[in-house]
């Protein structure tokens, strides 16, 4: 069961990355994301993160991603113009990122029996417990944080506010 | 039937190279920022399955965070684009070459 559901919805996750990167119109790539973050959510039910789980779909496939889609028809974008970039960042990056991929996925393969197996149910976080931890231990981060979405909001509002 | 960890962190790797591939091959502003959260994705998968190896809460609250700033990240870098494209009327990366808007 945990297997079958890791597979199905950890090629949702690769397909809807794949096809975020090779569609060429925003829109396409906007909603290809929405299926990488929404089966993100039943993996992370699948490690033990319920409250996780939820709050990947109501901020990250409901807030941000309505945001992008909504900035998308705002701005009109069309398909994206075929123009060279940096010769650095094909020369440099791309090999880079096979070797990243390379060496994190060699790392993780050989320290893979160290690491152990999860099992359904096996370690569940329930919203009780990681509250527990936020508003005893933590709390003052989370108020920081309170501030930074203010800071966020208010810098918004000035730089897309403006008209001249 | 147990899956390894393993596994969840070598789908968060390849999350994240694909992000990164993303990000430098794509050239629309907005589809290089959701690159950006696509990467933030993965690595925030990579902290669940540690958290879970470890059976420590604090694994998750780093995601809670990083949802957090993941959000007023995305509010203000989409206020910057709709005030880059007023200025410039493109969304292309290699035409907004100034930092003067």
């Amino acid at each position: 069961m945990h297997l079958a559901l890791f597979i199905i919805f950890g090629l949702m996750c690769l397909g809807g990355a794949v096809n975020l990167l090779l569609q060429r119109h925003p829109i396409n790539s906007a909603l290809s994301l929405i299926v990488v973050m929404s089966s993100l959510a039943v993996l992370y039910l699948l490690l033990g993160a319920e409250f996780l789980a939820l709050a990947q779909i109501i901020v990250y496939s409901g807030a941000i991603m309505v945001l992008f889609v909504f900035v998308i028809m705002l701005l009109n974008a069309g398909e994206e113009e075929r123009t060279h970039g940096s010769r650095a960042a094909y020369l440099a990056g791309i090999p880079g990122v096979m070797a990243l991929f390379a060496v994190l996925t060699s790392t993780f393969f050989t320290l893979r029996t160290s690491f152990g197996s999860a099992r359904l149910g096996g370690f569940l976080v329930t919203t009780q417990d990681l509250s527990r931890v936020l508003f005893r231990n933590l709390l003052l981060p989370f108020e920081v944080t309170s501030i930074l979405i203010l800071v966020a909001i208010l810098g918004a509002v000035v730089l897309a506010g403006k008209e001249r | 039937m147990a899956v390894p960890i393993a596994w969840y962190l070598i789908l968060s790797a390849a999350l994240f190279s694909i992000g990164v591939f993303a990000f430098l091959i794509k050239r629309n502003i907005i589809t290089i920022f959701m690159s950006i959260e696509l990467m933030l994705n993965a690595v925030n998968l990579a902290f669940v399955a540690f958290a879970n190896h470890w059976h420590q809460v604090s694994g998750q609250i780093f995601v809670f965070f990083v949802m957090v700033v993941a959000a007023a990240e995305a509010a203000v870098g989409l206020a910057i684009i709709i005030a880059v494209y007023r200025s410039r009327e493109t969304l292309n990366v290699d035409q907004i070459n100034l930092m003067k808007l």
